[in-house]
Parts: C-alpha cells; sequence; structure tokens
C-alpha cells in the first residue's frame, strides 16, 4: 500500500445493519420505557450536569439504538443522578432508573 | 320533494351525504367513475386508530343508499350552465338538469414513481402504502417476499410537503397510516426491525398519539427522523436506504427486504376536469377553492354547488363523513330556503 502521508477519514455513516442490539434488548427488558423516548429533549434542557460535561439522555438513548455505546457510556460519567430529568420528562420515562440499569448493563466490561 | 341533486363521487362522502339526504326525504343520484363504491376506503384493509375493517364502514355507508340512483363506471363528459341550473352530460348517455350539485370527487393518491430516488416501479422491494393495504387484504403481491421479511423501512411525506414534487402540503393521515402499517407488519412480523424515516410525526386526532406510544413502546417500531435521500439495490437484490439521522446528526444507512413509500394526497385530476366546466375556482394548495375555509367549507362560490370530502383538502374518514353530513344539511337548507 503506498503511503502518501494521510488517511482517509473514517465514515461517519452509522450503518444499521451492524449494530448489535443485544445489549439494548436487555436493557429493553429491564426498563420497557426506554422505547418511549421521543427525544424532545427536555431531559437534557434541564440537566444541570449537560452544559458543563455534555451530558444527555436523550442523547444516551439514541446512541445506544445506533451502536455508540462507549459515547453514550463517557457521556454518563456526567450524570449526578439529581433525577430533574425524571421530573421534566412528558412520557414519564423513569429517566434516573434508566440512567442506572444503563450503568449496569453496558459498564460490565468496563468500555 | 322531487328535486334532483347530483353527486359526483361514490366515495365516503358521496355515500354519506347521499344516505343523509335519502332521510331528508330526497332523492339524490350519485355518479361513480369506477365500477364500484366506497372509493379508497373499499381499496383499504382496516382504520386507524381501532383498526376498523374498511369493509365495515364502506358496506354501512352503502346500506345506506339502496334508495339513491347509483350509476357506476359513469363519467361526466360536460356541465352546462343553464339560466338557473346545470345541465349534467353523463358519459352512459343520461343528462340531467339539477340546480344542485355536490362533489365529492375526493383525492388521488401521489404517483410515487415521480420521487425517482426512492425507486418506485425501478426496485422491486419498493411498494407503496395503498400497495401494503392491497397486501393485508388480498395477500398477492410478489414484490412482498413474507418468507423473507427480517427490516421493513416507511419512507414518510412522498408528494408530502415537497415543493419540487408539486405538492407543498401535509397529507395529513400519512403519519397515522404509517404508525398503523407498521404496527401491522410488526404484528405479521414480530422478529423483523421495522424503521420509520420521518420529518415530523403530526398525530393531531383521537387516539394517535397513544397509537404511536403503542408502536413505539409495545412494537418496538424505530422512529427515525430524517427523510429519505436515495435508495438503491444491492447484489442480493435487498434495498439500501440512506438518510441522516437528524437527531444524532449524522448519515444513516440500513438494509432493508421491503420498503414502503407513504404516498401522499394530491387533488384528483377528474375533479379538476369537471370543475373548469363549470368552472369553479382552485384554491392555492391545488383543491377545491371553498367559498370561507373556515366558516363555510362545504360551499363554493357558486349557487347550488357544493363540496365535501376530500375534495377540498386531505382529510381522515370521520371528518370526511362529518362533512358529508354537513353538506347534505347544507343542500337541505338551500333547497327549502329557496322554496319560501
Amino acid at each position: 500500500m503506498m503511503n502518501f502521508g494521510f488517511k482517509i477519514a473514517p465514515s461517519a455513516t452509522i450503518n444499521l445493519d451492524n449494530v448489535d442490539m443485544e445489549k439494548f434488548t436487555l436493557l429493553h427488558e429491564m426498563e420497557p420505557d426506554v422505547y418511549k423516548c421521543m427525544a424532545c429533549g427536555s431531559c437534557s434542557a434541564t440537566c444541570p450536569a449537560g452544559r458543563f460535561t455534555g451530558m444527555s439522555v436523550r442523547k444516551v438513548i439514541l446512541d445506544l439504538q445506533r451502536g455508540r455505546e462507549k459515547e453514550a457510556v463517557r457521556m454518563l460519567k456526567g450524570c449526578m443522578l439529581c433525577g430533574k430529568c425524571s421530573m421534566v420528562c412528558p412520557r414519564g420515562i423513569n429517566t434516573r432508573h434508566l440512567i442506572l440499569s444503563v450503568c449496569r448493563i453496558y459498564n460490565e466490561d468496563k468500555q | 320533494m322531487k328535486e334532483n341533486i347530483v353527486i359526483i363521487g361514490g366515495g365516503i362522502a358521496g355515500l354519506e351525504a347521499a344516505g343523509q339526504l335519502i332521510r331528508l326525504g330526497y332523492s339524490p343520484i350519485i355518479v361513480e367513475k369506477q365500477d364500484h363504491l366506497g372509493g379508497h376506503v373499499a381499496e383499504w384493509h382496516c382504520l386507524f386508530p381501532d383498526m376498523t375493517p374498511a369493509s365495515d364502514v364502506v358496506s354501512r355507508l352503502t346500506e345506506n343508499v339502496s334508495e339513491a340512483n347509483i350509476f357506476v363506471n359513469t363519467e361526466i363528459l360536460f356541465i352546462n350552465h343553464l339560466k338557473d341550473s346545470y345541465n349534467v352530460m353523463l358519459s352512459n348517455g343520461i343528462s340531467i338538469v339539477t340546480r344542485i350539485i355536490l362533489f365529492t370527487t375526493g383525492f388521488r393518491l401521489f404517483d410515487a414513481s415521480k420521487k425517482e430516488e426512492y425507486g418506485y416501479g425501478v426496485y422491486d422491494q419498493v411498494i407503496t402504502n395503498r400497495d401494503l393495504e392491497q397486501w393485508f387484504s388480498t395477500g398477492n403481491d410478489d414484490r412482498v417476499n413474507s418468507r423473507e421479511l427480517n427490516a421493513v423501512g416507511f419512507v414518510h411525506c412522498v408528494g408530502s410537503r415537497d415543493e419540487k414534487a408539486g405538492n407543498g402540503q401535509c397529507s395529513k393521515v400519512c403519519c397515522i397510516t404509517a404508525v398503523k402499517q407498521a404496527i401491522e407488519m410488526k404484528q405479521r412480523f414480530p422478529e423483523a426491525q421495522v424503521y420509520c424515516f420521518y420529518m415530523d410525526l403530526r398525530m393531531f386526532g383521537k387516539k394517535y398519539e397513544d397509537f404511536y406510544i403503542s408502536a413505539q413502546r409495545d412494537y418496538g417500531v424505530r422512529f427515525i427522523r430524517g427523510r429519505v435521500s436515495e435508495v438503491s439495490e444491492n447484489i442480493e437484490g435487498k434495498v439500501i436506504v440512506k438518510a441522516e439521522d437528524t437527531l444524532a446528526g449524522k448519515p444513516v444507512k440500513v438494509t432493508l427486504d421491503l420498503l414502503v413509500l407513504m404516498a401522499g394526497i394530491v387533488c384528483n385530476p377528474d375533479c379538476t376536469k369537471v370543475a373548469s366546466m363549470i368552472p369553479l375556482q382552485m384554491d392555492s394548495d391545488g383543491f377545491l377553492k371553498s367559498r370561507d375555509n373556515i366558516m363555510d367549507i362545504t360551499g363554493s362560490s357558486r349557487s347550488g354547488i357544493f363540496y365535501a370530502g376530500a375534495c377540498t383538502g386531505a382529510k381522515t374518514v370521520p371528518e370526511t363523513l362529518a362533512e358529508a353530513r354537513s353538506a347534505a344539511l347544507d343542500i337541505h337548507n338551500y333547497i327549502t330556503s329557496s322554496r319560501i
């Protein structure tokens, strides 16, 4: 392979064919309401940690379904478990409980 | 009470209006272009949000019009404007002199092959909402391979909210139809992944939001916010769909066994033709122009001409039925007030 001194950037495209949904299925069994998220963003808007750490529950839920688990777990490190997002969620998702379940399922292999 | 009332279109609006007029003591005449009554609803399998069989709705409406004069397979050749009435010439050679014409000419589904990038008519695995609904009813469609259906996609807003496609309007009912059809696919193929590609989800009607939540929570339908940009075929004969996941801000692609295009609602071109004979004004959205879009949606700018249903814009079944009843009452009032 010729070395040009630069490489093509990897594609940013999310390929849904390759997303492993096994853990998400497990999460869904523990937290059936995770499917109810409609990405309105009220959780992120109210999150006191969000503006400092980039924490966003709606993004976590989305990333997990797009195979971006590392990013999701990294984001969750900013969460203080204050539970404000649970109070504002219009779909009544227990986001605080959901976050704990995500940590339990996805943190096992220390990503 | 011998007053001719011509109803153009034997869809649900025409049937309901005729049924109400019969109950009021009139004898309406229904002119239907196709060989069957019930219009689009007769071709549908079941209706949101309670999964009511469409055939039940049509047969109930048809029962009420057994006394009406019904001409199927009949078109309007021309309409002459006489002094204070209209002479309607039908393709079966009958001509009717009437003071009152009710337009229940309905809509036509947008021709999905116009959006070439979505591959309708090009790839075998791409069908429309109407094709899928017929497959639900009959089970006959070579494009749907039920033995190998692991991933299904629905594309919202095909020929709706699309100025370039010549239809800037929201077709209103396709969001909820997609949710309904996605649920039905999940019921038939619980293991399949079902994706909906949407711009907005407009769940405006009674129980629609519940239906949407149920699609998410109970059926696991996956909603992806972003308009599909293009569809291609891979070597195995599956379709690859590309879109932007606007919530993630990233391009997304997925391989599907079946893609369903939610074709939008446009004004029936036959209606435009008949309207030009009188002539009637068209509104800026391409549908018939009501006398007033708030206070008098069933009235036209011409005396004796009335509208009901989707000829004035996209409507749900209950909205169409309500409008048909309202038009029947308007016609009754028109007749009684002119008699004095």
